[in-house]
């Protein structure tokens, strides 16, 4: 049951093979046995957890049934959930008891699935391989010595470890398909604007996009379903029909036009990493798609952008952390300023103050505009690379990160080195497309993604491709060893 | 030398919404602490804004008021700084896009007019409020004015006098009022002015270095604080010192203006785009639903007063100083259904008197315009004279009842009946006999002395001009 589809675990509960208790303690038990090692949840309330899968048998019982009601889901710890702790994966917000619901968790919540707890992640998901939460490193499933790749990395090692049916993550410049490369899943970054960040813990807000982590397409379709949908408490979600993601799954690749950027393939990426995705792209050949050549010229600018914008957002956003209202506040202070300047010493780490001042520098007068606008003006630039690329292909394919899990402690002391890890990702944040990644196969012994990048609002089309590629391979079903 | 004090004016109007500016929480005055501070309010982690199309309304009808620009799209913008009544650490204002943008306001100073140039009026949210003292040894923090609707309306530097711009401050505030955007409750902090003033030598061309005086709550205060700083500012210049940009506090009790701690460096306020926020996009058809709900403008009302009932301009300028005392005149002549004249007369006078005496406004007049109207009837049709106006508006004033029943219980009606009077006359003639020879000898002034015996022997009910005719007749 740990490795079946939301679709085969709806139809086992609707049948009444496994309850939705049964199937919550199969994971809490997992959970207890392995956590303690891959620290994958900050967060674990049973009670909790357990009370909404008796009201979700409830519900069963009476015929009340969604997609996913009683399945078991792993939270990312970003999303506000009404009485839950909500960290962030912060000291300042290590006592922080969220009073609501994001719009992410409602939405879960209606759909009567269960909460299984908050995952790890890097500290206001500022971060690619997890190793700056406040509540530890997070292992990666396959190898225990690697990350699991960031800021997701929580969900990321629960889903490859079977530690939930599926989870959430968001992505502001690679947060979703970074980890889902490097732990061998699937994972999907919607258009902007698609789920609500009403509630999501802002780190960039105009790249922040929640999206779903499961094992394959289909269980990332029947979790899109659940999150997408305007939200009038966000202003930035979009007004669109509701649409069902599962609706293009089985349609046929006969031409289908993939366009390969020459810049996915240039120095930078691993050798075996590119022997992965270029065999997964003749597979797609052989499924009767053709593939062309494109260019996206400014991705070498996408990193130096992305590092203006998200922390010129993050350090306003990060702003209101100052330990008058709620949050970490240092015990002794002589007044207000010592208490901010204390308080958020304490309270953030290093990663979260690097960006911090790196965005209030970019931001401050004289600057401004030699930054941050300029910035802006790339960032143009950018989208348009993707509006020409779209002129000639339907989708876009390439790695997801340059190379395979790396060792814990590896990067951490190289910013710059980490931060090329999202090299591949970062640019669709910033055009605001949707991207995906999924599991292509495995160059020594550890997980490989491919990663699928669709025009905006081309959702469907994009799981549609995966799941054709899906319906033939097996490397979305394949678990690490020692975890069966 | 001869010195010029150059005035700006910006001021902070808090918009008559029902709920704040970026959610749903209430900006009821007088609430108990925090508990109009919503999740937004207090920023919650997570919380997003969604701006309150109220506000753009009351903005877009300002807009239309000073004849301004209104802008297609205008942004949204963070302003940065760290204040524990700022919570999220960022105020959500205009900063290059605003709203409104370049208008005017023609206010009137003694007999002269004069124009005010309006730069932009912006829209942001208000902040929350330190209480200090509240609690031994710590401060509290009100977070229900956090996100209250304002629109800050600013001015260029165009006025050259402390009356010019409590004029222009009055004219705004009566304006913010008559559109139904602001409730103008100064005390509470609705209507807010920060007074821009630097002085030059009179004829220059160059701006003096300007002191910005904060919070001014009544007209009183703006006058005394900016001739106070005026004479400060010259005084410094002609000791030879020199004046320094700072924001500067009016103290009331003092009549004093002092700078505030100066920083040492102006605050870098990082502004830029909020992300969380669209571009405010503001259509055609928007601003023609405005209009449509847009009440008559005292310029327009004015004209309307002088074409429809023949007022003239002063009279007309004066009843249009307020929509409330507008729509008093309005409904005064609409149950007195005489000459317009007579009740603006009464409504600019005796009534204005008594108000102002009393501290009130127009709308709590203890003497209501069917009141009034019922009065004004009385006197126009000769049942009583002016003289006895004067006395039974008074006594409508302290509460004893209307005109008609005040005439008849003080026996106040005028007596027209000739007879009588004739009756009167005789009897004042016959009683004065030296009067009438020295009136006959040609001392005009005799004439005077025996209207006065009539009235007096009527008890001053006589009607005047009945008397004087009567009288003439019998002396001819």
């Amino acid at each position: 049951m740990i490795n079946a589809s939301l679709k085969e675990m709806a139809a086992a509960l609707s049948a009444k093979k496994i309850s939705s208790v049964e199937l919550t303690q199969l994971f809490l038990a997992r959970i207890k046995s392995l956590n303690p090692d891959l620290n994958a949840y900050i967060t674990l309330d049973e009670a909790r957890t357990l009370a909404q899968a008796k009201l979700a048998d409830v519900r069963i019982a009476k015929g009340d049934v969604a997609p996913v009601t009683g399945i078991p889901f792993a939270q990312k710890d970003i999303f506000c959930a009404k009485d839950w702790r909500t960290t962030c994966g912060s000291r300042m917000l290590e006592n922080f008891i969220a009073p609501y619901d994001a719009h992410v968790i409602n939405q879960f919540d209606h759909a009567g699935a269960v909460n299984l707890g908050k995952t790890n992640m890097d500290e206001f998901a500022m971060g690619s391989s997890n190793e700056t939460s406040y509540f530890g490193k997070v292992k990666n499933p396959w190898d225990t010595t690697r990350v699991p790749g960031g800021s997701s990395g929580g969900s990321a090692a629960a889903i490859a470890a079977r530690l939930c049916a599926a989870a959430t993550g968001t992505d502001t410049g690679g947060s979703i398909r970074q980890p889902a490369s490097l732990c061998g899943f699937t994972g999907l970054k919607p258009t902007y604007g698609v789920v609500s960040r009403y509630g999501m813990i802002a780190f960039a807000s105009s790249l922040d996009q929640a999206g779903p982590m499961a094992k394959s397409a289909e269980d990332c379709a029947v979790m899109l379903n659940v999150m997408a949908g305007f939200d009038e408490r966000d202003s930035t979600s979009l007004q669109r029909d509701k649409e069902d993601y599962t609706r293009d799954l089985n349609k046929p690749l006969a031409g289908l036009k993939i366009g390969l950027p020459k810049e996915y393939f240039a120095e930078g990426l691993s050798a075996e990493v590119a022997t992965v995705v270029q065999e997964a792209i003749a597979h797609y050949r052989k499924l009767g798609a053709e593939t062309v050549d494109i260019s996206l010229p400014n991705t070498q600018l996408s990193i130096p952008v992305y590092y203006v914008i998200a922390p010129a957002e993050a350090s306003s956003n990060l702003s209101r952390y100052d330990g008058v209202r709620y949050g970490h506040r240092a015990a002794e202070y002589t007044d207000l300023l010592d208490m901010y300047c204390k308080s958020r010493a304490e309270g953030f780490g290093a990663e979260v103050k690097r960006r911090i001042l790196i965005g209030t520098y970019v931001l401050s007068a004289g600057y401004y505009d030699a930054y941050y606008l300029k910035a802006q003006q790339i960032r143009r630039l950018i989208a348009q690379d993707f509006e020409e690329a779209f002129k000639h292909c339907d989708i876009i394919m390439g790695p997801s990160a340059p190379g395979t899990a790396f060792k814990i402690g590896e990067k951490a002391d190289d910013p710059v080195s980490m931060y090329l890890q999202d090299i591949y990702t970062i640019a669709v944040n910033l055009a605001g497309l949707p991207g995906m990644s999924i599991p292509a196969g495995f160059a020594n012994k550890l997980p490989v993604g491919l990663q699928i990048i669709g025009n905006y609002f081309d959702e469907a089309r994009m799981l549609n491709v995966a799941h054709a590629y899906q319906q033939q391979t097996d490397w979305h079903k394949q678990m690490p060893e020692g975890m069966e | 030398m001869q010195w010029e004090v150059v005035i700006g004016l910006e001021t902070h109007t808090q918009l008559k919404t029902n709920t704040k500016i970026f959610s749903g929480a209430s900006i009821k005055y007088g609430a108990e602490p925090n508990t109009q501070a919503d999740e937004v309010s207090i920023a919650l982690p997570g919380v997003l804004p969604v701006l309150n199309a109220e506000a753009v309304r009351c903005a877009i009808k300002f807009g239309l008021a000073v004849n301004a620009e209104i802008a297609p799209r205008s942004i949204f913008a963070r302003k940065n700084y760290f204040y524990p009544d700022l919570p999220k650490g960022y105020q959500i204002s205009q900063y290059e896009l605003p709203v409104v943008g370049k208008g005017s306001l023609t206010v009137q100073v003694g007999d002269q007019e004069k124009t005010v140039r309006i730069t932009r009026a912006h829209l942001e949210e208000d902040a929350g409020k330190s209480v200090h003292g509240a609690q031994e040894g710590m401060s509290g923090i009100d977070l229900n004015r956090a996100g209250t609707p304002l629109l800050e309306i600013v001015t260029e530097p165009d006025m050259r006098s402390a009356a010019e711009a409590v004029a222009y401050a009055k004219k705004l505030h009566e304006l913010v009022q008559w559109i139904d955007i602001c409730d103008g409750n100064m005390q509470e902090g609705s209507f807010r002015c920060d007074v821009n003033v630097s002085v030059r030598p009179k004829g220059s061309e160059k701006l003096g270095t300007r002191r910005e005086i904060k919070n001014l709550n009544s007209f009183k205060f703006m006058q005394q604080a900016i001739e106070y700083e005026t004479q400060w500012q010259i005084d410094t210049l002609e000791d030879g010192g020199t004046i320094h940009q700072a924001t500067v506090l009016f103290n009331p009790d003092t009549g004093e203006t002092r700078a505030m701690r100066s920083k040492e460096e102006a605050n870098d306020y990082r502004y830029f785009p909020d992300p969380d926020l669209l571009p405010l996009a503001i259509s055609p058809a928007d601003i023609d639903a405005v209009k449509a709900n847009m009440p008559e403008l005292p310029e327009a009302m004015k004209s309307r007063f002088e074409q429809q009932y023949g007022l003239p301009a002063y009279d007309a300028a004066a009843i249009t100083a307020s929509k409330a005392m507008a729509d008093y005149f309005v409904a005064t002549i609409q149950a007195f259904g005489g000459e317009a004249k007579q009740a603006s007369n009464w409504v600019m006078g005796s009534l204005s008197a008594k108000l102002n005496e009393a501290g009130l406004d127009i709308i709590n007049s203890p003497v209501s315009a069917q009141a009034l109207a019922g009065l004004l009837k009385r006197i126009a049709d000769n049942t009583i004279s002016g003289k006895m106006a004067k006395d039974v508006f008074e006594a409508m004033w302290a509460g004893e009842g209307d005109a008609d029943t005040i005439i008849a219980k003080k026996g106040l009606k005028q007596v027209s009946d000739s007879g009588a009077i004739e009756a009167i006359v005789d009897q004042v003639l016959a009683a004065n006999a030296v009067m009438v020879a020295e009136y006959k000898a040609g001392k005009e002034k005799a004439f005077n002395g025996l209207v006065g015996q009539c009235m007096k022997a009527s008890q001053g009910k006589a009607n005047p001009a009945q008397v004087n005719e009567i009288l003439k007749k019998k002396l001819a």
